[in-house]
Protein backbone atom coordinates (compact mmCIF):
# COMPACT_ATOMS: atom_id res chain seq x y z
CA UNK A 1 0.00 0.00 0.00
CA UNK A 2 1.15 3.93 -1.02
CA UNK A 3 -0.38 6.81 0.18
CA UNK A 4 -1.26 8.58 -2.96
CA UNK A 5 -2.86 12.06 -2.98
CA UNK A 6 -5.22 13.60 -5.74
CA UNK A 7 -6.89 16.71 -6.48
CA UNK A 8 -10.63 15.44 -6.99
CA UNK A 9 -13.20 17.58 -8.05
CA UNK A 10 -11.14 20.36 -7.00
CA UNK A 11 -10.09 19.02 -3.32
CA UNK A 12 -6.97 17.56 -2.13
CA UNK A 13 -7.83 13.66 -1.22
CA UNK A 14 -5.33 11.19 0.37
CA UNK A 15 -5.88 7.50 -0.66
CA UNK A 16 -3.63 4.35 0.55
CA UNK A 17 -4.07 1.84 -2.55
CA UNK A 18 -2.01 -1.32 -4.10
CA UNK A 19 -0.37 -1.17 -6.90
CA UNK A 20 -3.19 -3.31 -8.68
CA UNK A 21 -6.22 -1.03 -8.25
CA UNK A 22 -7.46 0.83 -11.44
CA UNK A 23 -8.35 4.34 -10.64
CA UNK A 24 -11.39 3.40 -11.55
CA UNK A 25 -11.94 1.12 -8.18
CA UNK A 26 -10.18 3.25 -6.16
CA UNK A 27 -12.56 6.48 -6.99
CA UNK A 28 -15.72 4.40 -6.75
CA UNK A 29 -14.86 1.77 -3.91
CA UNK A 30 -12.44 4.05 -1.81
CA UNK A 31 -13.48 7.58 -2.44
CA UNK A 32 -17.27 7.20 -2.87
CA UNK A 33 -17.19 8.85 -6.41
CA UNK A 34 -19.83 6.58 -8.07
CA UNK A 35 -20.56 8.58 -11.59
CA UNK A 36 -17.72 7.06 -13.24
CA UNK A 37 -19.18 3.42 -14.67
CA UNK A 38 -17.18 0.50 -15.38
CA UNK A 39 -18.68 -0.91 -18.76
CA UNK A 40 -16.45 -2.59 -20.63
CA UNK A 41 -12.97 -2.32 -18.21
CA UNK A 42 -11.45 -2.57 -21.69
CA UNK A 43 -11.31 1.00 -22.75
CA UNK A 44 -13.85 0.30 -25.40
CA UNK A 45 -16.95 2.00 -24.18
CA UNK A 46 -16.00 5.31 -22.22
CA UNK A 47 -18.33 4.84 -19.60
CA UNK A 48 -15.24 5.30 -16.89
CA UNK A 49 -14.53 8.40 -18.32
CA UNK A 50 -12.95 11.05 -16.24
CA UNK A 51 -10.64 14.27 -16.90
CA UNK A 52 -6.71 14.04 -15.79
CA UNK A 53 -5.29 17.19 -15.74
CA UNK A 54 -8.38 18.57 -18.42
CA UNK A 55 -8.05 15.38 -20.79
CA UNK A 56 -10.56 13.06 -21.41
CA UNK A 57 -8.66 9.21 -20.49
CA UNK A 58 -10.43 5.87 -19.34
CA UNK A 59 -9.90 5.23 -15.55
CA UNK A 60 -10.24 1.20 -16.08
CA UNK A 61 -6.53 1.26 -18.23
CA UNK A 62 -5.47 3.37 -15.17
CA UNK A 63 -3.79 2.71 -12.08
CA UNK A 64 -4.35 4.90 -9.58
CA UNK A 65 -0.77 5.38 -7.65
CA UNK A 66 0.27 6.03 -11.78
CA UNK A 67 -1.96 9.05 -11.34
CA UNK A 68 -0.05 10.92 -7.49
CA UNK A 69 -0.32 14.53 -7.41
CA UNK A 70 -2.83 14.60 -10.56
CA UNK A 71 -5.87 16.55 -10.70
CA UNK A 72 -9.01 14.12 -11.60
CA UNK A 73 -12.56 15.73 -12.35
CA UNK A 74 -15.68 13.54 -12.31
CA UNK A 75 -18.92 14.16 -12.93
CA UNK A 76 -20.22 15.26 -9.47
CA UNK A 77 -17.07 18.14 -10.03
CA UNK A 78 -18.45 19.27 -13.38
CA UNK A 79 -21.88 19.14 -11.79
CA UNK A 80 -21.13 20.55 -8.12
CA UNK A 81 -22.15 24.57 -8.48
CA UNK A 82 -25.29 23.75 -10.18
CA UNK A 83 -26.05 22.07 -13.95
CA UNK A 84 -23.79 23.55 -16.53
CA UNK A 85 -25.25 24.89 -19.32
CA UNK A 86 -24.59 21.38 -21.55
CA UNK A 87 -26.33 19.22 -18.45
CA UNK A 88 -28.91 21.28 -18.50
CA UNK A 89 -29.68 21.27 -22.69
CA UNK A 90 -29.65 17.46 -22.41
CA UNK A 91 -32.00 17.51 -20.00
CA UNK A 92 -34.15 19.20 -21.64
CA UNK A 93 -33.43 17.20 -25.00
CA UNK A 94 -34.24 14.00 -23.43
CA UNK A 95 -31.43 12.29 -24.56
CA UNK A 96 -30.11 9.89 -22.31
CA UNK A 97 -32.51 6.86 -21.29
CA UNK A 98 -30.95 4.76 -18.76
CA UNK A 99 -28.08 7.39 -18.37
CA UNK A 100 -25.22 4.62 -18.18
CA UNK A 101 -23.02 6.50 -20.59
CA UNK A 102 -24.23 9.88 -19.56
CA UNK A 103 -21.59 10.84 -17.16
CA UNK A 104 -18.88 9.87 -19.96
CA UNK A 105 -20.60 11.65 -22.44
CA UNK A 106 -20.93 14.82 -20.35
CA UNK A 107 -17.19 14.59 -19.37
CA UNK A 108 -15.72 14.36 -22.97
CA UNK A 109 -18.17 16.51 -24.36
CA UNK A 110 -17.23 19.25 -21.90
CA UNK A 111 -13.69 18.67 -22.35
CA UNK A 112 -13.93 18.95 -25.80
CA UNK A 113 -16.20 22.76 -25.69
CA UNK A 114 -13.03 23.77 -23.26
CA UNK A 115 -10.37 23.03 -26.00
CA UNK A 116 -12.63 23.89 -28.99
CA UNK A 117 -15.54 26.43 -28.15
CA UNK A 118 -16.95 26.35 -31.76
CA UNK A 119 -16.65 22.77 -32.52
CA UNK A 120 -17.62 21.39 -35.73
CA UNK A 121 -20.14 18.44 -35.83
CA UNK A 122 -16.78 16.21 -37.33
CA UNK A 123 -15.43 17.55 -34.09
CA UNK A 124 -18.11 16.61 -31.85
CA UNK A 125 -18.72 12.95 -33.52
CA UNK A 126 -14.72 12.29 -33.28
CA UNK A 127 -14.82 13.21 -29.46
CA UNK A 128 -17.75 11.30 -28.62
CA UNK A 129 -16.25 8.31 -31.20
CA UNK A 130 -15.61 6.59 -27.79
CA UNK A 131 -18.43 6.93 -25.35
CA UNK A 132 -20.79 4.29 -26.60
CA UNK A 133 -24.56 4.91 -25.74
CA UNK A 134 -26.56 1.36 -26.23
CA UNK A 135 -29.91 3.25 -25.47
CA UNK A 136 -30.88 6.98 -27.47
CA UNK A 137 -28.70 6.72 -30.32
CA UNK A 138 -25.72 9.08 -31.20
CA UNK A 139 -28.65 12.23 -32.59
CA UNK A 140 -29.42 13.61 -30.27
CA UNK A 141 -26.86 13.97 -28.05
CA UNK A 142 -24.20 15.37 -31.03
CA UNK A 143 -26.85 18.26 -31.86
CA UNK A 144 -27.32 19.04 -28.22
CA UNK A 145 -23.30 19.56 -28.22
CA UNK A 146 -23.71 22.02 -31.26
CA UNK A 147 -26.47 24.05 -30.19
CA UNK A 148 -24.88 24.41 -26.84
CA UNK A 149 -21.59 25.25 -28.55
CA UNK A 150 -23.69 27.90 -30.71
CA UNK A 151 -25.45 29.40 -28.15
CA UNK A 152 -22.44 29.63 -26.12
CA UNK A 153 -20.40 31.84 -28.67
CA UNK A 154 -23.00 34.75 -28.19
CA UNK A 155 -22.65 34.23 -24.49
CA UNK A 156 -19.80 32.92 -22.14
CA UNK A 157 -17.99 29.73 -22.51
CA UNK A 158 -20.52 26.61 -21.83
CA UNK A 159 -18.35 24.38 -20.17
CA UNK A 160 -15.88 26.74 -18.16
CA UNK A 161 -16.32 24.23 -14.89
CA UNK A 162 -15.17 21.18 -16.25
CA UNK A 163 -11.57 22.39 -15.74
CA UNK A 164 -12.23 22.76 -11.69
CA UNK B 1 -10.57 -5.95 -7.69
CA UNK B 2 -10.40 -6.10 -11.05
CA UNK B 3 -6.59 -7.17 -11.38
CA UNK B 4 -6.38 -10.21 -9.75
CA UNK B 5 -2.53 -10.13 -9.88
CA UNK B 6 -0.17 -8.68 -7.51
CA UNK B 7 3.02 -6.84 -8.18
CA UNK B 8 5.51 -3.92 -7.51
CA UNK B 9 5.02 -0.32 -8.80
CA UNK B 10 8.07 1.82 -9.61
CA UNK B 11 8.23 5.32 -10.93
CA UNK B 12 12.29 5.92 -11.69
CA UNK B 13 13.03 9.83 -12.05
CA UNK B 14 16.31 8.88 -14.48
CA UNK B 15 16.82 6.14 -17.01
CA UNK B 16 19.63 4.80 -15.48
CA UNK B 17 17.47 4.43 -12.37
CA UNK B 18 14.68 2.65 -14.58
CA UNK B 19 17.23 0.01 -16.94
CA UNK B 20 18.19 -1.22 -13.30
CA UNK B 21 14.95 -1.39 -12.03
CA UNK B 22 14.15 -3.75 -15.31
CA UNK B 23 17.20 -6.28 -15.17
CA UNK B 24 16.75 -6.58 -11.16
CA UNK B 25 15.59 -9.69 -10.85
CA UNK B 26 11.85 -10.49 -9.66
CA UNK B 27 9.69 -13.13 -9.91
CA UNK B 28 7.32 -12.95 -12.43
CA UNK B 29 9.74 -9.91 -14.39
CA UNK B 30 9.60 -6.72 -14.69
CA UNK B 31 7.74 -4.82 -17.48
CA UNK B 32 7.68 -1.12 -18.98
CA UNK B 33 4.52 0.46 -18.03
CA UNK B 34 3.65 3.86 -20.58
CA UNK B 35 0.30 4.43 -20.69
CA UNK B 36 -1.24 1.62 -20.05
CA UNK B 37 -3.63 1.28 -22.64
CA UNK B 38 -2.53 -1.92 -23.72
CA UNK B 39 -0.57 -2.91 -20.29
CA UNK B 40 -3.47 -2.56 -18.00
CA UNK B 41 -5.75 -4.33 -20.56
CA UNK B 42 -3.62 -7.48 -20.51
CA UNK B 43 -3.35 -7.39 -16.44
CA UNK B 44 -6.97 -7.13 -15.90
CA UNK B 45 -7.52 -9.78 -18.20
CA UNK B 46 -4.41 -12.07 -16.78
CA UNK B 47 -2.56 -12.81 -19.91
CA UNK B 48 0.73 -10.97 -17.98
CA UNK B 49 1.42 -11.39 -14.64
CA UNK B 50 5.19 -9.53 -13.92
CA UNK B 51 6.21 -9.15 -10.94
CA UNK B 52 7.40 -5.74 -11.45
CA UNK B 53 6.07 -2.64 -13.32
CA UNK B 54 8.22 0.09 -14.21
CA UNK B 55 6.90 3.46 -14.77
CA UNK B 56 8.52 5.29 -17.63
CA UNK B 57 6.53 8.63 -17.52
CA UNK B 58 8.86 9.97 -15.19
CA UNK B 59 12.05 10.04 -17.86
CA UNK B 60 12.38 13.58 -19.75
CA UNK B 61 14.49 11.59 -22.14
CA UNK B 62 11.04 9.84 -23.56
CA UNK B 63 8.92 13.09 -23.81
CA UNK B 64 9.08 15.45 -26.59
CA UNK B 65 8.87 16.26 -30.51
CA UNK B 66 11.07 17.94 -31.70
CA UNK B 67 14.02 18.62 -34.48
CA UNK B 68 17.19 17.21 -33.74
CA UNK B 69 20.47 16.88 -35.91
CA UNK B 70 18.09 17.34 -39.29
CA UNK B 71 15.45 14.65 -38.05
CA UNK B 72 12.54 14.53 -36.66
CA UNK B 73 12.77 13.34 -33.16
CA UNK B 74 9.85 11.95 -31.65
CA UNK B 75 10.16 10.69 -28.19
CA UNK B 76 8.61 7.16 -27.45
CA UNK B 77 6.31 8.67 -24.64
CA UNK B 78 4.48 11.14 -26.47
CA UNK B 79 1.06 10.13 -26.73
CA UNK B 80 -1.26 10.16 -30.02
CA UNK B 81 -2.97 13.50 -28.94
CA UNK B 82 0.67 14.95 -28.73
CA UNK B 83 0.97 13.79 -31.85
CA UNK B 84 -1.64 14.73 -34.01
CA UNK B 85 -1.97 18.50 -32.16
CA UNK B 86 2.18 18.89 -32.33
CA UNK B 87 3.21 21.60 -35.15
CA UNK B 88 6.40 19.85 -36.13
CA UNK B 89 4.53 16.60 -36.80
CA UNK B 90 1.75 18.28 -39.26
CA UNK B 91 4.94 19.83 -41.62
CA UNK B 92 7.18 17.03 -41.34
CA UNK B 93 5.32 13.69 -41.26
CA UNK B 94 1.89 14.44 -41.54
CA UNK B 95 1.26 11.32 -42.73
CA UNK B 96 1.98 10.56 -38.93
CA UNK B 97 -1.32 12.75 -37.97
CA UNK B 98 -3.10 10.80 -40.52
CA UNK B 99 -2.44 7.89 -39.17
CA UNK B 100 -2.59 8.43 -35.31
CA UNK B 101 -5.96 10.41 -35.45
CA UNK B 102 -7.50 6.71 -36.85
CA UNK B 103 -6.36 5.44 -33.69
CA UNK B 104 -8.74 4.11 -30.97
CA UNK B 105 -10.97 7.25 -29.73
CA UNK B 106 -10.09 10.25 -27.74
CA UNK B 107 -9.87 9.12 -24.37
CA UNK B 108 -7.13 6.57 -25.33
CA UNK B 109 -5.22 8.44 -27.99
CA UNK B 110 -5.03 10.77 -25.10
CA UNK B 111 -2.88 8.15 -23.20
CA UNK B 112 -1.76 5.79 -25.37
CA UNK B 113 1.64 6.26 -26.73
CA UNK B 114 3.76 6.01 -29.62
CA UNK B 115 6.44 3.53 -28.55
CA UNK B 116 3.91 1.40 -26.49
CA UNK B 117 1.98 0.86 -29.88
CA UNK B 118 5.16 -0.03 -31.48
CA UNK B 119 6.55 -2.36 -28.18
CA UNK B 120 3.09 -4.08 -28.20
CA UNK B 121 3.29 -4.75 -31.80
CA UNK B 122 -0.12 -6.50 -33.00
CA UNK B 123 -0.14 -6.87 -36.79
CA UNK B 124 -2.93 -4.03 -36.69
CA UNK B 125 -0.84 -1.30 -34.73
CA UNK B 126 -1.53 2.03 -37.13
CA UNK B 127 2.19 3.29 -36.75
CA UNK B 128 4.07 0.76 -37.69
CA UNK B 129 2.98 1.33 -41.57
CA UNK B 130 3.69 5.16 -41.39
CA UNK B 131 6.80 4.46 -39.62
CA UNK B 132 7.91 1.78 -41.94
CA UNK B 133 7.14 4.28 -45.02
CA UNK B 134 9.35 6.84 -43.13
CA UNK B 135 11.98 4.38 -42.72
CA UNK B 136 12.38 5.47 -38.88
CA UNK B 137 14.70 4.56 -36.64
CA UNK B 138 14.38 3.44 -33.61
CA UNK B 139 16.68 4.35 -30.36
CA UNK B 140 16.88 2.36 -27.92
CA UNK B 141 18.65 2.27 -24.32
CA UNK B 142 19.81 -0.92 -22.45
CA UNK B 143 22.21 -1.33 -19.84
CA UNK B 144 24.88 -1.87 -22.07
CA UNK B 145 24.29 1.38 -24.02
CA UNK B 146 22.35 2.79 -26.69
CA UNK B 147 21.28 0.95 -30.24
CA UNK B 148 20.17 2.40 -33.28
CA UNK B 149 17.18 0.00 -34.93
CA UNK B 150 15.72 0.79 -38.37
CA UNK B 151 12.10 0.65 -38.57
CA UNK B 152 12.70 -2.58 -41.31
CA UNK B 153 14.33 -4.55 -38.50
CA UNK B 154 12.22 -4.04 -35.59
CA UNK B 155 9.04 -6.16 -35.94
CA UNK B 156 10.07 -9.78 -35.74
CA UNK B 157 6.23 -11.74 -35.21
CA UNK B 158 3.57 -10.88 -33.24
CA UNK B 159 4.15 -9.33 -30.76
CA UNK B 160 7.45 -9.72 -30.99
CA UNK B 161 10.63 -6.79 -31.67
CA UNK B 162 13.51 -6.40 -31.89
CA UNK B 163 14.25 -4.38 -28.43
CA UNK B 164 16.38 -6.51 -26.08
CA UNK B 165 14.58 -7.72 -22.69
CA UNK B 166 15.16 -5.03 -20.28
CA UNK B 167 15.27 -2.19 -23.22
CA UNK B 168 13.82 1.00 -23.26
CA UNK B 169 12.67 2.79 -26.48
CA UNK B 170 14.03 6.32 -26.24
CA UNK B 171 12.21 7.44 -29.28
CA UNK B 172 12.04 7.69 -33.16
CA UNK B 173 14.08 9.69 -35.72
CA UNK B 174 12.42 10.30 -38.95
CA UNK B 175 14.54 11.94 -42.10
CA UNK B 176 13.23 14.78 -43.54
CA UNK B 177 12.53 15.23 -47.15
CA UNK B 178 9.67 16.83 -49.13
CA UNK B 179 7.24 14.34 -49.99
CA UNK B 180 3.74 13.62 -50.08
CA UNK B 181 1.69 10.33 -48.45
CA UNK B 182 -1.81 8.85 -46.98
CA UNK B 183 -2.64 6.44 -44.88
CA UNK B 184 -6.19 4.10 -45.40
CA UNK B 185 -7.73 2.07 -42.34
CA UNK B 186 -10.81 -0.37 -43.12
CA UNK B 187 -12.89 -0.72 -40.04
CA UNK B 188 -15.95 -2.84 -39.30
CA UNK B 189 -17.91 1.07 -38.21
CA UNK B 190 -17.27 3.78 -38.15
CA UNK B 191 -15.56 5.59 -34.98
CA UNK B 192 -12.87 3.37 -33.01
CA UNK B 193 -11.79 -0.19 -34.36
CA UNK B 194 -8.83 -1.58 -34.86
CA UNK B 195 -7.61 -1.97 -38.60
CA UNK B 196 -9.06 -5.03 -40.78
CA UNK B 197 -6.02 -3.65 -43.26
CA UNK B 198 -4.07 -0.98 -43.42
CA UNK B 199 -2.14 0.44 -46.44
CA UNK B 200 0.27 3.42 -45.48
CA UNK B 201 1.78 5.13 -48.78
CA UNK B 202 4.61 7.64 -49.06
CA UNK B 203 5.96 9.24 -52.55
CA UNK B 204 8.55 12.07 -53.01
CA UNK B 205 9.74 14.96 -55.27
CA UNK B 206 11.48 11.85 -57.42
CA UNK B 207 8.59 9.84 -57.79
CA UNK B 208 10.34 7.43 -55.24
CA UNK B 209 7.24 5.48 -53.94
CA UNK B 210 7.31 3.72 -50.44
CA UNK B 211 4.28 1.08 -49.40
CA UNK B 212 3.38 -0.45 -46.37
CA UNK B 213 1.02 -3.09 -44.99
CA UNK B 214 -0.94 -3.43 -41.65
CA UNK B 215 -3.19 -6.29 -40.42
CA UNK B 216 -2.35 -8.42 -43.56
CA UNK B 217 0.83 -10.48 -42.20
CA UNK B 218 2.09 -11.43 -38.85
CA UNK B 219 3.63 -7.77 -38.34
CA UNK B 220 3.41 -4.32 -40.74
CA UNK B 221 5.29 -4.90 -43.25
CA UNK B 222 6.81 -2.72 -46.46
CA UNK B 223 5.38 -3.52 -50.02
CA UNK B 224 8.77 -3.88 -51.97
CA UNK B 225 6.86 -4.86 -55.74
CA UNK B 226 4.30 -1.84 -55.68
CA UNK B 227 7.13 0.11 -54.60
CA UNK B 228 9.52 -0.94 -57.47
CA UNK B 229 6.22 -0.65 -60.01
CA UNK B 230 5.48 2.71 -59.21
CA UNK B 231 8.97 4.03 -58.98
CA UNK B 232 9.40 7.51 -60.89
CA UNK B 233 5.81 7.70 -61.74
CA UNK B 234 4.19 10.63 -59.57
CA UNK B 235 1.14 10.20 -61.09
CA UNK B 236 0.43 6.60 -61.87
CA UNK B 237 -2.47 6.21 -64.54
CA UNK B 238 -5.23 3.39 -64.41
CA UNK B 239 -3.49 1.31 -66.35
CA UNK B 240 -0.37 1.27 -63.98
CA UNK B 241 -2.44 1.18 -60.64
CA UNK B 242 -4.62 -1.72 -62.20
CA UNK B 243 -0.87 -3.16 -61.99
CA UNK B 244 -0.17 -2.28 -58.47
CA UNK B 245 -3.61 -3.56 -57.62
CA UNK B 246 -2.38 -6.98 -58.12
CA UNK B 247 1.26 -7.11 -57.20
CA UNK B 248 -0.33 -5.47 -53.89
CA UNK B 249 -2.92 -8.34 -53.71
CA UNK B 250 0.04 -11.03 -54.32
CA UNK B 251 2.47 -9.15 -51.72
CA UNK B 252 0.63 -9.64 -48.54
CA UNK B 253 -0.21 -13.04 -46.95
CA UNK B 254 -3.50 -12.15 -44.50
CA UNK B 255 -5.06 -14.68 -42.39
CA UNK B 256 -8.69 -15.33 -41.68
CA UNK B 257 -9.84 -13.64 -37.92
CA UNK B 258 -12.67 -11.89 -36.04
CA UNK B 259 -12.12 -8.66 -37.68
CA UNK B 260 -12.29 -10.34 -41.36
CA UNK B 261 -11.85 -13.05 -43.56
CA UNK B 262 -8.30 -13.50 -45.31
CA UNK B 263 -9.87 -13.18 -48.82
CA UNK B 264 -11.70 -10.16 -48.02
CA UNK B 265 -8.43 -8.53 -46.54
CA UNK B 266 -6.18 -9.43 -49.82
CA UNK B 267 -9.30 -7.80 -51.82
CA UNK B 268 -9.42 -4.81 -50.29
CA UNK B 269 -6.08 -4.03 -49.67
CA UNK B 270 -5.25 -3.63 -53.38
CA UNK B 271 -8.72 -1.11 -53.11
CA UNK B 272 -6.51 0.82 -50.35
CA UNK B 273 -3.79 0.78 -52.23
CA UNK B 274 -5.36 2.14 -55.30
CA UNK B 275 -7.47 5.18 -53.11
CA UNK B 276 -3.94 6.02 -50.79
CA UNK B 277 -1.71 6.09 -53.80
CA UNK B 278 -3.88 8.95 -55.95
CA UNK B 279 -4.68 10.51 -52.64
CA UNK B 280 -0.50 11.17 -52.13
CA UNK B 281 -0.31 11.68 -56.07
CA UNK B 282 -2.53 14.57 -55.16
CA UNK B 283 -1.16 15.93 -52.63
CA UNK B 284 2.29 16.05 -54.16
CA UNK B 285 1.01 18.20 -56.53
CA UNK B 286 -0.36 20.34 -53.71
CA UNK B 287 -3.99 19.27 -53.99
CA UNK B 288 -6.10 16.70 -52.57
CA UNK B 289 -7.70 17.03 -49.01
CA UNK B 290 -5.27 18.46 -45.83
CA UNK B 291 -4.10 15.30 -43.73
CA UNK B 292 -6.75 13.89 -41.30
CA UNK B 293 -9.25 11.76 -43.00
CA UNK B 294 -9.45 8.09 -43.25
CA UNK B 295 -9.93 7.50 -47.63
CA UNK B 296 -11.76 4.34 -46.59
CA UNK B 297 -14.58 6.60 -45.28
CA UNK B 298 -17.23 7.66 -48.02
CA UNK B 299 -17.45 11.32 -47.41
CA UNK B 300 -13.66 11.60 -47.98
CA UNK B 301 -13.14 10.68 -51.81
C1 LIG C 1 -10.19 0.61 -26.82
C2 LIG C 1 -8.85 0.55 -27.48
C3 LIG C 1 -8.76 0.77 -28.83
C4 LIG C 1 -7.53 0.70 -29.48
N1 LIG C 1 -7.48 0.95 -30.82
C5 LIG C 1 -6.28 0.95 -31.45
C6 LIG C 1 -6.19 1.26 -32.84
O1 LIG C 1 -7.18 1.57 -33.49
N2 LIG C 1 -4.96 1.21 -33.43
C7 LIG C 1 -3.83 0.89 -32.74
O2 LIG C 1 -2.75 0.87 -33.32
N3 LIG C 1 -3.89 0.60 -31.42
C8 LIG C 1 -5.08 0.62 -30.77
N4 LIG C 1 -5.14 0.33 -29.43
C9 LIG C 1 -3.90 -0.05 -28.76
C10 LIG C 1 -3.08 1.17 -28.38
O3 LIG C 1 -3.80 1.97 -27.48
C11 LIG C 1 -1.79 0.69 -27.77
O4 LIG C 1 -1.06 -0.11 -28.67
C12 LIG C 1 -0.92 1.85 -27.27
O5 LIG C 1 -0.39 2.63 -28.31
C13 LIG C 1 0.18 1.30 -26.41
O6 LIG C 1 0.83 2.38 -25.78
P1 LIG C 1 0.74 2.57 -24.20
O7 LIG C 1 1.52 3.79 -23.92
O8 LIG C 1 -0.63 2.51 -23.72
O9 LIG C 1 1.60 1.27 -23.76
P2 LIG C 1 1.47 0.31 -22.52
O10 LIG C 1 0.17 -0.36 -22.48
O11 LIG C 1 1.93 1.02 -21.29
O12 LIG C 1 2.63 -0.74 -22.92
C14 LIG C 1 2.44 -1.60 -24.02
C15 LIG C 1 3.68 -2.51 -24.15
O13 LIG C 1 4.82 -1.78 -24.57
C16 LIG C 1 5.85 -1.82 -23.60
N5 LIG C 1 6.40 -0.46 -23.61
C17 LIG C 1 5.71 0.71 -23.59
N6 LIG C 1 6.54 1.76 -23.74
C18 LIG C 1 7.78 1.24 -23.86
C19 LIG C 1 9.07 1.83 -24.05
N7 LIG C 1 9.24 3.17 -24.18
N8 LIG C 1 10.15 1.01 -24.12
C20 LIG C 1 9.99 -0.34 -24.02
N9 LIG C 1 8.80 -0.95 -23.85
C21 LIG C 1 7.71 -0.17 -23.77
C22 LIG C 1 5.18 -2.26 -22.32
O14 LIG C 1 6.08 -2.96 -21.50
C23 LIG C 1 4.09 -3.16 -22.84
O15 LIG C 1 4.60 -4.44 -23.14
C24 LIG C 1 -6.36 0.40 -28.76
C25 LIG C 1 -6.44 0.21 -27.37
C26 LIG C 1 -7.67 0.29 -26.73
C27 LIG C 1 -7.73 0.07 -25.26
S1 LIG D 1 -15.19 0.71 -18.60
FE1 LIG D 1 -13.47 1.85 -19.18
S2 LIG D 1 -13.82 2.12 -21.29
FE2 LIG D 1 -15.41 0.77 -20.75
S1 LIG E 1 -28.64 6.34 -22.26
FE1 LIG E 1 -28.40 4.23 -21.88
S2 LIG E 1 -26.39 3.91 -22.58
FE2 LIG E 1 -26.71 5.92 -23.16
Amino acid sequence: MKEIAIRLNGEVRRVAVAPNETLLDVLRAKLGVKTPKEGCGRGDCGACTVLLDGKAVRSCLILAIEVDGQSVVTLEGVGKAGPTALQKAFVKNNVFQCGFCAPGVILSASALLVEKPQPSEHDVREALAGNLCRCTGYAPIVATVLAVAKKSAKKKPASRRARS
Amino acid sequence: MSIAHEFDYAKPASLKEALALLARPVPGGAVSLAGGTDLVAWLRDGAVSPGRLVDLKGLAELRGIRLKGGKLWIGAAATFAEIIASPLVKRHAPLLVESSGLVASVGVRNRATIGGNVCSAVPCCDSGPTLLVHEAVVHVATPRGQKRIPMKQWFLGPRRTALAKGGIVLGFSLPLAKHAGAFAKLKRYRGEDLAQASVGVRVDAKGVWRVAYGSVAPTPIRGPKVERLLKGVKKPDAALLKKAVALAEAEVAPITDIRSSDIYRRLMVGVMLKRAVRLAAARLAGRGPAYGINVMEEDAQ
